[in-house]
């Protein structure tokens, strides 16, 4: 009797589901269009977004950091500390990941090796692949190294170099891959390159100032060999990138990683 | 102008799209491609370091992520989802 009085109640209160679902879309749309209309106006010049810190980036950014991409300039020069901040989140991340899916006892890896599922050979992915991993890696190092130069930057190459991984993993099996890619080549290249990156920027914490100088003469602006630790710390960011997106899509779609 | 009116119309009809389709695997699609065009929306807006990051990071990987689960969840054989929509 009570249980039958439930599912009633249930199916009284689904007649109005679409009712309510509606009302909350209105009512939230509204909302946001309310707030919308409070803001400035695109691109005015008395916006508070227009203040001293970006004309000081603008002007001030090649000289300081000799990077001519200025985003690059900033998120790892000025704001070095908060692209640490993000690699150690993406580190702790991948290291949830690998607590809750990896298993380290013999007897469950060994069963694991035989039950890993190797991919159907697909010819077509495997041709194509065959093309397009090589020219993937070769941007993704690009990207990378230019990041001082050119648009990109450690976290696009890094996840560039991350999608042809798991294009190779997904086209020739998981066996093939770890000949150059495995769980300590991984650990061993994002804990290297994280480790210098504090070594090199962990210091500014306790300094707390803007521009930090590092030593490094900063060359000519626009050489490859220029604008002091950016190449460098690209470099490590990438290496962290590339190898989180990589563990994350073998641990998820595999359950273990060798 | 006109073009990135375009593009801003179609994330809109794209972004209704991807909640309206029944199937996940046409849901995935369609969100892979609102990130390509959102990717062209970036550099239009003078942000090539975000187009990149768009295009590698929301296209490739999460597309690919979401494909993964799709095939751990049975949802990649069309004729089971089609069984499951009737």
């Amino acid at each position: 009797m009570n249980l039958f009085s439930l599912s009633a109640w249930r199916h009284r209160l689904l007649r109005y589901y679409p009712l309510v679902a509606l009302s909350l879309t209105v009512g939230i749309t509204a909302l946001l269009l309310v707030t919308l209309a409070a803001l400035p106006p695109l691109g005015e010049v008395g916006n508070p977004s227009h203040n001293l810190v970006s004309l000081k980036y603008i002007e001030d950014g090649l000289g300081d950091t000799g990077a001519l991409n200025i985003v690059a300039g900033m998120i790892l020069d000025y704001r070095a500390f908060d692209t640490f901040g993000e690699a150690c989140v993406l580190f702790t991340a991948t290291c949830a990941i690998i607590i809750l899916l990896r298993s380290d006892t013999p007897d469950a890896y060994d069963t694991m090796l035989h039950q890993m599922e190797e991919p159907h050979t697909n010819i077509i992915l495997q041709s194509v692949s065959f093309l397009l991993v090589g020219i993937m890696l070769v941007f993704g190092c690009y990207v990378i190294a230019n990041g001082h130069l050119s648009p990109g930057g450690g976290f696009s190459g890094g996840s560039i170099l991350g999608a042809a991984l798991i294009l190779y993993v997904n086209s020739y099996g998981i066996r093939r891959a770890s000949h150059f890619i495995n769980f300590t080549i991984y650990r061993r290249l994002v804990s290297f390159s994280l480790l210098f990156y504090a070594a090199f920027k962990g210091y500014s914490f306790f300094m707390g100032a803007n521009h930090l100088p590092s030593g490094i003469p900063l060359g000519k602006p626009g050489d490859l060999l220029s604008a002091g630790l950016i190449l460098p710390l690209n470099i490590a960011v990438g290496c962290v990138v590339a190898g989180t997106v990589y563990a994350i899509y073998v641990l998820f779609s595999q359950g273990e990683m060798r | 102008m006109y073009l990135e009116m375009a593009l801003l119309l179609y994330l809109i009809v794209a972004a209704v799209t991807v909640f309206l389709r029944q199937r996940l695997l046409d849901a995935v699609i369609i969100y892979a491609s609102y990130s390509v065009v959102l990717s062209a929306v970036w550099l239009l807006l003078l942000a090539p370091d975000l187009a990149i990051t768009e295009a590698a990071v929301a296209t490739g990987i999460s597309g690919v992520l979401f494909f993964v689960v799709l095939k751990r969840i049975q949802a990649m054989d069309a004729e089971h989802s089609l069984d499951e929509e009737v």
